[in-house]
C-alpha cells in the first residue's frame, strides 16, 4: 500500500475515533429511550409546575364576577386569558395580585378588524377610527361587554 | 399606541383569509442562502469533474479553482442554517445522534461524506506532490505547515504521483453521484413536503440539481475571470468558451425541467392552482418573471445561444461572459428565493397571502446572509494563496 494512503487511513482512523469519542461523551443521556429524541425531555416537560388554574377555582371567591361573565359574550374565555396565571394567587393573594389590563391595546388583540377573523364569532372594530383615545372599559364591562 | 401600530402594520400586509400562525414567515433569507450556497458547491464540483472524468481538456485552467471554490463554499454551507437555529450551540447533536427518521437529520451524513471523503481527499491527492515541493522550498512555519498538510509523506517518485492521480480520479468518479446526492437532497427536503403545493413535486430534487450546476458553473466562470484580472493574466478564451458552452447546455436543461414542472402544475390545475397563479402573478411577479426567468434564464440563454452560431470579438465575449455569469448567479438566487419565500407567502387555506420584507435595519437575516456569502470569497483567497493552482507542477496521468 502506498505510504500516502497509509497515512490517510491513520488520519481517518483518528477522525472516526474522535467522532465515536464525541458520540460517547456528548450524546444526551436519555437519547433513544423512546425514539430519536431525548427521553428526558418528556419528563422535564411533565415536571413543570402547572401555572394555570381553571375558572371554577376563580369562582370559589369571585362568584359574582364569574356569574356575570358566564352570562355574557365572554363566557367561553378563561379568567386567566386576561388576568394571567393564577397559581400563586390562590395561595397568597396579598403578594400575588392578578393583572387587570385596562388599556386599549389589550382588547385590540382579539377585536381589531382582521379579514382572517370570522365576523360572526368575534366582534371587530377599526381601532384607528373607533373612539380614539378612549379605553374600551369606559363603555364596555369586560366581564359582560354589552351590559 | 406602538403595539397597536405594529399590529395594524402586520395586518396591512395580510391579504384575504390566512391562519394566525402564517402572518410571520418562519424561514427567512438565511434559509434562501442555504440551498443557494450548497448549489454553488455542487455546481463548482461538477465543473471540475467535467475536466477530470469526462476529460474535457479545455477546462483544465479552472480545475483547481473549481475544487477550491467548492471547498470554500462547502465550509460555510451549514452556517446559514446554524445561525438561523434557535439553539445554534446544539448543532453538533445532529452529527452525533444520527438517525434515519427525518430528512433533515440525514444532512449531517451527506455533508460529512461530501466534505471529508470527496472534496478534501480530492484536493489533497491533487496537491500532495506540490505540497511536498513547496515544503522543501519554504522556510520556518510555512515549511512545517506544508509538511503537516502532506502528513509528512515526502515521496515525489513518479509512481507515487501516478497513485495520487489514480485515486484522485476514483474519488472524482464517486464525487459526481455525491454532488448529485448533496444537492438533490436539498431539493428533496422541499419536494417531499406534501402539505405545500408550491414545493411538493418529485421534480424538485432534479430542478435543484440542475440549477445548482448552472449556478456553480457561472460562479467558477466569474471567479476565473476575476482571478485573472487581479493577477493581470490573460483569460484562456478557449476555456471560457467551453465553460459557456456547458453553461448553455445545462441552462437549457434546467429551463426545460422547470418549465415542465410549471406546465405540469398548470395542466393538472388542482385545488391549489388558483392561489399559486395569484402568487406568481402578484407577489412573485418581480422575482419570478423578471429576475429568475428574464435576467437569470432568458437573457443568458439568448447571449450564450447567439455565441453558438456567431462569435463576436474576444473582448466583447469576455465582457458578456462576465455579465452573463453574474446574471445567472442573480437568477439562481431568485430561484431559491421564489422556492423558499414563495412557498410561505400563501395561506394553507388557499384563500390569502402574507408578505415578507427583509429587514435591512435591525434584522439579522440580511447581514448574516451577506456575511455567509462573502466569507467563502475570503476563504477562497486564502486557499488560492496557500495552494496556488498557477504554481502547480505539470499534471501526470495515472
Amino acid at each position: 500500500m502506498p505510504l500516502q494512503v497509509k497515512r490517510l487511513l491513520i488520519v481517518f482512523a483518528i477522525l472516526i475515533g474522535t467522532m465515536f469519542a464525541l458520540k460517547y461523551f456528548l450524546t444526551p443521556e436519555s437519547w433513544r429511550e423512546f425514539g430519536p429524541y431525548r427521553g428526558n425531555a418528556l419528563k422535564e416537560i411533565a415536571a413543570q409546575e402547572a401555572k394555570y388554574i381553571d375558572t371554577k377555582t376563580c369562582a370559589m371567591c369571585h362568584d359574582l364576577i364569574a356569574e356575570l361573565k358566564n352570562n355574557g359574550e365572554h363566557n367561553s374565555i378563561q379568567c386567566e386569558n386576561c388576568h394571567g396565571p393564577g397559581y400563586k394567587h390562590i395561595d397568597d393573594q396579598e403578594n400575588n395580585e392578578m393583572k387587570i389590563p385596562k388599556g386599549r391595546e389589550f382588547c385590540i388583540r382579539c377585536h381589531a378588524r382582521n379579514a382572517a377573523r370570522p365576523l360572526n364569532i368575534i366582534k371587530q372594530i377599526d381601532a384607528t377610527e373607533h373612539n380614539i383615545g378612549e379605553d374600551c372599559i369606559t363603555c364596555h364591562n369586560p366581564h359582560q361587554p354589552w351590559l | 399606541m406602538n403595539k397597536l401600530q405594529n399590529l395594524y402594520e402586520a395586518l396591512a400586509n395580510v391579504e384575504g383569509y390566512i391562519y394566525p400562525n402564517e402572518i410571520a414567515l418562519n424561514w427567512d433569507l438565511l434559509i434562501v442562502m442555504y440551498p443557494y450556497i450548497t448549489g454553488l458547491v455542487a455546481g463548482a464540483f461538477i465543473l471540475a469533474s467535467l475536466n477530470r472524468v469526462f476529460d474535457i481538456k479545455a477546462l483544465r485552467p479552472t480545475y483547481e479553482i473549481s475544487l477550491l471554490t467548492a471547498l470554500s463554499f462547502m465550509l460555510v454551507a451549514t452556517m446559514p442554517l446554524i445561525s438561523h437555529l434557535g439553539q445554534p450551540f446544539r448543532f453538533y447533536e445532529m452529527l452525533i445522534t444520527p438517525h434515519l427518521t427525518s430528512a433533515m437529520a440525514i444532512f449531517g451524513f451527506v455533508y460529512i461524506w461530501y466534505l471529508m471523503v470527496v472534496l478534501l481527499l480530492e484536493i489533497w491527492f491533487d496537491y500532495r506532490y506540490d505540497m511536498v515541493i513547496w515544503s522543501e522550498q519554504k522556510k520556518g512555519f510555512m515549511k512545517f505547515f506544508y509538511k503537516a498538510l502532506t502528513l509528512w509523506v515526502s515521496d515525489k517518485s513518479p509512481e507515487s504521483r501516478k497513485t495520487d492521480d489514480k485515486i484522485g480520479y476514483f474519488i472524482t468518479v464517486i464525487g459526481i453521484p455525491s454532488a448529485f446526492l448533496l444537492h438533490g437532497y436539498v431539493g428533496f427536503i422541499f419536494g417531499s413536503l406534501k402539505a405545500n403545493p408550491w414545493w411538493s413535486s418529485v421534480m424538485m430534487p432534479v430542478i435543484f440539481l440542475f440549477s445548482a450546476m448552472v449556478s456553480g458553473i457561472a460562479l467558477v466562470m466569474f471567479i476565473y475571470m476575476v482571478i485573472n484580472f487581479i493577477r493581470r493574466k490573460k483569460n484562456d478564451i478557449l476555456c471560457l468558451d467551453t465553460i459557456a458552452k456547458y453553461l448553455f447546455y445545462i441552462l437549457i436543461l434546467d429551463f426545460t425541467l422547470e418549465s415542465l414542472d410549471q406546465i405540469h402544475r398548470i395542466y393538472e390545475a388542482d385545488e391549489s392552482f388558483d392561489i399559486l397563479k395569484l402568487l406568481v402573478h402578484g407577489k412573485l411577479f418581480f422575482t419570478f418573471f423578471i429576475m429568475q426567468i428574464g435576467v437569470g434564464t432568458i437573457f443568458p440563454l439568448a447571449v450564450l445561444g447567439f455565441f453558438q452560431f456567431k462569435q463576436p470579438s474576444e473582448k466583447i465575449r469576455k465582457i458578456l461572459y462576465l455579465i452573463v455569469s453574474s446574471a445567472v448567479l442573480i437568477g439562481i438566487f431568485f430561484m431559491r428565493w421564489n422556492v423558499v419565500i414563495g412557498g410561505q407567502l400563501f395561506s394553507k387555506s388557499f384563500y390569502g397571502f402574507t408578505s415578507y420584507k427583509v429587514d435591512l435595519i435591525g434584522g439579522k437575516d440580511v447581514w448574516l446572509s451577506l456575511l455567509w456569502f462573502i466569507i467563502p470569497f475570503f476563504i477562497l483567497a486564502f486557499l488560492l494563496w496557500l495552494l496556488p493552482p498557477w504554481k502547480k507542477a505539470k499534471h501526470v496521468e495515472g
